[in-house]
């Protein structure tokens, strides 16, 4: 018995190495088809979007690993988002040619301040900006999140309270003009690494910066969610308390996630910034970040592919929209929102993978009776099935 | 081997100045069965609350292999090998019964450790090994939420014993189980406790018949009401009393001459008879 269950484990192990060898195919050359393929089939403009779109994809999968995966609705993570946005963008203003007038953002002369302020002075460096746009995020992730789950507040009151801290970073930076340039956000960059941000040549390379990290955004999360931990995450979204009296604090586990969903965030955040040209304390507001939970929501919780599918069939469809149909396209957000949750509550994937998989069977005649295993598999049926005759 | 394993002394637990538990007394041997009746209210799951650190004590103080419970946390005390089964089963419904039970016995239970770490083959082991004693083998990977609630009950008594705790605490095994069900689980319960104190609650008479071995404990309004064998405990008069309510009681005064024919109505031979014990088990 021991040598079978040690060759079927065996099997298991094969098999599943090979699935993630196919899976890992796939996404490569739809990394490619984004990189090589599409750039020719789109405008200009198109693809701007289209890169704006992948980089969202990005916090979208950081919301699928906090809510989809450990079930846990974070309302705030435009503050993440916009941190991240904001750290590049930092860095960027600072891009001033040495031959200019002033030496200072050309916001913070308009204020009438006269010595840059000490926080900005890291962000002349590029390596600092890089890893502020990722640390910042996940610090502040971590901290509120230790204090929050560490006093067992969950549910309705997590939601919540994101939402609190989203209202708070919003009027703080939206009161900033000195520090920030307050409303109107930090916007037009003029170089980054010594070339013109706005070339077209330089906006294609962040578009395949952007799908460089949505991939690895994506495998880390299938890291993350496959193994032990990933099944750990999944005992907490199902019975919290009951993964205590086994023996595990869940509070470690929610943190190091939050704060990963947080890092993930601000990437997103400074790779839109960098193909939209501006960030401003509007990505803060409170619709944004419940928008990107309806991101996920349609295209299905805790399936990951469900995150990036459900973020560019939202926006593009956004865009479409809001192009066609100026007047009433909010409309049609709010019904494909209605729809999605009252016809597919596991989002466009979650369907796929249930009643898509039948319908598919179905429509090509290989329709499978599915049976409970026992029918198959349980031995006193299968003793009886010998012994007993059919 | 006779060290106490769990010692209670004068625990209160109070909510909102409603006593759940009141003074109580209480101490297990290691290696022993004990189990707990008392009719609804009694305070049973409250005291396995305090014993796993789900609540702390008012007053008092719960002792686990000599250490003062007080400021440990559900997690420390799982940890120190206090194991719990819930009298719902609790598995995790969207996990397979393999992971369930690999999630309990795990030895390392730290984030990073639970990132990094691969699973031993020792543990794989074990994993399959508990898999054939509660007959799930063959629906080891199919979602646990697919089993029946036999299937699940058997399922966390697995994930109880691959924790392997030295001090296991059961709430009501047998509660919709089939005759048959229960009569496997009554089982698998004595042959743990070969190497397990455990501590058993339950409304179930014929269920705690056939596995008390030794002491029961009756809890009542919180507090210990008598101790002793199945015996002695069946047919102490108090015991009667509590269980039958206050009517019986005025229309005939309870005395130990009386036991035997109260006892039949204890059993619930008579369903007919208003207020019998197995009226008061079907309402638990």
């Amino acid at each position: 018995m021991t040598v079978q269950a040690a060759a079927e484990r065996r099997g298991i192990d094969w098999s599943k190495r090979r699935s993630l060898l196919i899976e890992a195919g796939i996404v490569l050359a739809i990394a490619l088809f984004l990189i090589l393929i599409v750039p020719a089939l789109l405008s200009g403009f198109r693809l701007n979007l289209m890169g704006r779109f992948l980089a969202l994809a990005i916090v979208a999968l950081g919301i699928d690993l906090i809510w989809g995966f450990t079930g846990l609705l974070s309302l705030g993570h435009g503050i993440f988002f916009t941190l991240g946005g904001y750290a590049l963008a930092m860095h960027l203003k600072l891009q001033i040619p040495p031959t200019a007038s002033s030496q200072l953002p050309e916001f913070m002369s308009l204020y009438g301040v006269t010595e840059l302020p000490w926080f900005w002075k890291p962000f002349y460096s590029f390596p600092f900006s890089a890893l502020a746009v990722m640390l910042i995020p996940a610090l502040l992730a971590a901290l509120l999140g230790y204090v929050i789950f560490r006093n067992r507040i969950r549910g309705v009151y997590f939601s919540i309270l994101t939402q609190a801290a989203t209202i708070i970073f919003f009027n703080f930076f939206n009161g900033q003009q000195k520090l920030f340039n307050g409303t109107n956000g930090l916007t037009d960059f003029r170089t980054i690494f010594g070339v013109p941000v706005n070339n077209a040549s330089t906006q294609f390379a962040f578009y395949v910066t952007t799908i460089v990290f949505l991939v690895l955004a994506y495998a880390l999360c299938r890291w993350l969610t496959s193994g032990r931990f990933g099944r750990l995450l999944v005992a907490i979204r199902d019975d919290e308390p009951r993964l205590r009296f086994s023996g595990y604090n869940p509070t470690g586990f929610k943190v190091l996630v939050f704060a990963v969903s947080g890092a993930l965030a601000g990437i997103s955040g400074a790779l839109f910034t960098l193909q939209t040209g501006i960030i401003s304390p509007n990505s803060m507001n409170i619709a944004f970040s419940i928008e990107m939970v309806i991101w996920v929501a349609v295209g299905g919780r805790a399936t990951l592919v469900g995150a990036i599918l459900g973020t560019l069939i939202v926006n593009f469809a956004k865009s479409l929209l809001s192009e066609k149909f100026p007047d009433i396209w909010l409309f049609f957000q709010g019904g494909l929102f209605l729809l999605v949750v009252l016809f597919l509550p596991d989002g466009i994937v979650g369907w796929l993978r249930t009643q898509g998989v039948d319908l598919v069977r179905k429509l090509t005649g290989r329709n499978r009776v599915a049976t409970y295993p026992s029918l198959e598999e349980d031995p006193e049926v299968d003793y009886e099935r010998k012994n007993l005759g059919d | 081997m006779n060290a106490k394993i769990l010692e209670i002394e004068n625990l209160t637990v109070s909510f909102d100045g409603f006593k759940a538990l009141n003074n109580l007394n209480f101490s297990l041997e290691t290696g022993e069965l004990r189990v707990i009746i008392g009719p609804n209210g009694a305070g049973k799951t409250t005291f396995l609350d305090i014993i796993t650190g789900k609540t702390k004590p008012t007053e008092g103080q719960v002792r686990f292999k000599g250490r003062n419970l007080r400021n440990y946390s559900e997690h420390e005390i799982a940890r120190m090998g206090v194991g719990r089964k819930f009298q719902t089963p609790r598995v995790y419904l969207n996990l397979t019964p393999r992971e369930n039970l690999e999630l309990a016995c795990n030895r390392y239970k730290t984030v990073f450790a639970s990132l990094l770490k691969r699973t031993p083959s020792a543990e794989k082991r074990t994993v399959s090994g508990l898999l054939e004693t509660i007959g799930l083998s063959h629906k080891a990977d199919m979602k646990a939420n697919l089993l029946s609630h036999g299937e699940k009950q058997w399922l966390e008594i697995g994930m109880l014993v691959a924790q392997s705790p030295d001090l296991l605490l059961v709430d009501e095994p047998v509660a919709g189980l089939t005759d048959e069900e229960t009569e496997l689980t009554g089982e698998l319960l004595t042959s743990l406790a070969e190497s397990h104190s455990i501590i058993v609650i339950e409304h179930d008479m014929e269920f705690v018949r056939q596995i008390a071995r030794g002491q029961v404990t009756v809890l009542h309004q919180g507090s210990v009401l008598c101790e002793g064998t199945f015996d002695q405990v069946q047919s102490d008069p108090r015991v009667i009393e509590v269980y039958l309510g206050q009517e019986i009681h005025h229309d005939q005064p309870v005395s130990l001459e009386d036991a035997p024919q109260l006892l039949e109505i204890v059993e619930g031979a008579d369903p007919e008879t208003p207020g019998t014990l197995q009226g008061d088990f079907a309402e638990a």
